[in-house]
């Protein structure tokens, strides 16, 4: 526990997860409201950084899988009341997962720049769909009236229309998520993963039949994308063809290489980054989205690992200086 | 002896260009064969044709009776044949017990296990271990690839070959670019390894080739020129005049 502690980065780290898990009791419900749409962005970019950063697949249509697990929950929900979590949920995973297979089955024998092509198509054509379907409230969108129950019988277990619930609930989910990302990726499945970003066709000579894992890892990153739409539409209340546009996809990428990729955590930090700078560059100018941009090209260029990149830099800085302290007051 | 791989009639054309021009061989088992000839002979496209990464235009390859032709590079590796590649081809940015690891991890039965940490698993531990020991490379287990000079990074190339535990061993040039003294330690190596292995080999380094091969076969583009032992090879006029040369001269006793 005591090396936990001695690393800077997990000391930074820890504290983030302290002052979220704080934030409720002093922060006002706005802002409380504003932290939960970020945590539920930080779950769908660790998903996309499991492709981007760790199999080596920059997918542009990720928001494909968001969009339309929110759709499904609002296709199950009632106008009348409340579905059971028991049944939306795996209902709004199961689409997400089984999108990702269809859509992966396709996509991940390319790689590159056709990958990128095929993988925004695909979420275009879904877009266009929802966009088009009157039934669903076209590009006006459709409302999901009762956030999902969660109840054993008559016995409420959670209510997740309790902003306080509601955030812990993202919040717990933000951390398990990452838990599991973790898990995986110290698997034997997570150690092919790297082979594949680093070198696939020595991977494949290794005797790995590399197609296979790069299609587990996609459905697994939509599964996980799908959870986040999930999250999105209950705390929303409304799902609209945008949550699944292009626009959504260029910024859950954005986020991941803003925070860094490969790094997990760097996909929540860079989360809050991205909507606390736009919130600023807004206030600033009506023009923000030239200096988002700006800011982003100077990420890329200085920051090639990101924020989590920045951060790994000083908390190894900083080990060397107390190492060096420590040195001298040995005798 | 029995023929653990054969090829019969294996073309493969890159545009109007045969690389390999109707080829028919047999490597017998336990045996070290190598496959010598000049620059452009065809035989690195021969090693590819066998591991599966080039599909052949015409003709079959059977291992053990059965034909493989067809077969995708991992389904071979799979089935115990092996390769290290002339350029050398690892994971620059992964240590060398990272490197076998991932090698030696192929041989568990499958690798969609996504909870139990992958350093538990002692059985690929142990046979990634052996493997950076036969390669000779121990010293250096947690050594960043990229950061060791060429020649370790050939011996690790030859490593994580040995740790998927293949039966046939394809080596192109795996001497190539080494110092005396790795080169030596690699001879050894493959000595040891013929003992219990299948060896198809492509070398440049003549004294290395008649230092470990049994038998010789010489392609000119693209064809085979002659196949035989080191002594009928060293015998032959048309290699004399098509290959060895002056080389020839000092090689015979």
């Amino acid at each position: 526990m005591s090396r936990v502690f001695a690393n800077p980065t997990n000391l930074f780290l820890l504290t983030a997860l302290a002052m979220l898990a704080a934030f409720p009791w002093f922060g006002e419900s706005f802002y409380v409201g504003l932290v939960v749409r970020i945590m539920i962005l930080g779950i769908l970019a660790m998903s996309l950084d499991l492709l981007i950063g760790y199999t080596g697949l920059v997918s542009f249509g990720h928001a494909a899988f968001f969009g339309l697990a929110g759709y499904l929950l609002a296709i199950v929900t009632p106008e009348t009341g409340p579905v059971s979590i028991w049944y939306a949920l795996p209902v709004c995973l199961g689409g997400a997962a089984l999108a990702a297979l269809v859509i992966g089955w396709f996509s991940v024998r390319t790689s590159g720049i056709y990958f990128i092509m095929i993988t925004l198509a695909f979420a275009q054509m879904l877009y266009y769909f929802f966009n088009e379907n009157m039934e669903l409230g076209g590009s006006d969108g459709i409302f999901i009236f009762y956030k999902p129950s969660v109840a054993i019988g008559d016995f409420q277990i959670l209510d997740l229309g309790d902003h306080t619930t509601f955030y812990y609930f993202v919040l717990v989910s933000l951390i398990l998520v990452y838990a599991l990302l973790r898990v995986i990726l110290n698997a034997p499945f997570g150690q092919v993963l790297r082979g594949i970003k680093i070198n696939e066709a020595r991977t494949q000579a290794l005797g790995f039949s590399t197609f296979r894992y790069k299609l587990a890892s996609f459905v697994i990153a939509g599964t996980i994308g799908g959870y986040a739409g999930f999250l999105e539409a209950t705390h929303n209340g409304i799902m609209s063809p945008d949550f699944l546009g292009w626009h959504k996809s260029g910024s859950i990428m954005m986020i991941v290489i803003l925070g860094g990729i490969g790094t997990l955590w760097g996909a929540v930090v860079g989360a809050f980054a991205m909507v606390f700078l736009q919130d600023w560059f807004q206030e600033l100018t009506t023009h923000w989205l030239l200096l988002m941009g700006g800011f982003v090209i100077f990420v890329v260029l200085f920051l090639p690992r990101g924020i989590a990149g920045l951060v790994e830099s000083f908390s190894a800085f900083l080990t060397r200086a107390v190492s060096r302290a420590s040195d001298k007051d040995a005798p | 002896m029995t023929s653990i791989l054969q090829i019969k009639d294996l073309s493969k054309n890159f545009g109007g260009l045969a690389a390999v021009d109707a080829v028919t061989l047999n490597f017998e088992e336990g045996r070290v064969h190598a496959i010598i000839g000049p620059n452009g002979a065809g035989k690195t496209t021969l090693i590819n044709l066998l591991s599966g990464d080039h599909k052949p235009s015409a003709g079959r390859i059977l291992f053990k009776g059965k034909d493989i032709t067809t077969k995708p590079p991992e389904a071979i590796s799979q089935l115990g044949i092996g390769r290290s590649y002339q350029k050398t081809n690892i994971f620059p940015s992964l240590s060398c017990l990272q490197n076998c690891w991932l090698a030696a991890q192929s041989r568990l039965r499958s690798s969609m296990r996504f909870f139990r940490p992958a350093e538990a698993y002692d059985d690929v531990r142990s046979r990634a271990e052996l493997a950076l020991e036969m390669c000779g490379l121990t010293g250096r287990r947690d050594t960043i690839a990229s950061e060791m000079s060429y020649g370790e990074q050939r011996q690790l190339e030859i490593g994580m070959m040995l740790a998927t535990e293949p039966e046939v061993l394809l080596l192109d040039e795996p001497l190539a670019g080494m110092g005396t003294e790795e080169a030596t330690q690699v001879i050894s190596l493959l000595r040891t390894l013929a003992q219990s292995h299948t060896l198809i080999l492509i070398e440049h380094d003549m004294d290395a080739v008649f230092a470990v091969a049994e038998m010789l076969t010489v392609m000119v583009n693209g064809q085979v020129l002659e196949t035989g032992t080191p002594d009928q090879i060293r015998a032959s006029k048309a290699v004399r005049e098509a290959y060895l040369g002056e080389d020839m001269e000092e090689m015979t006793p």
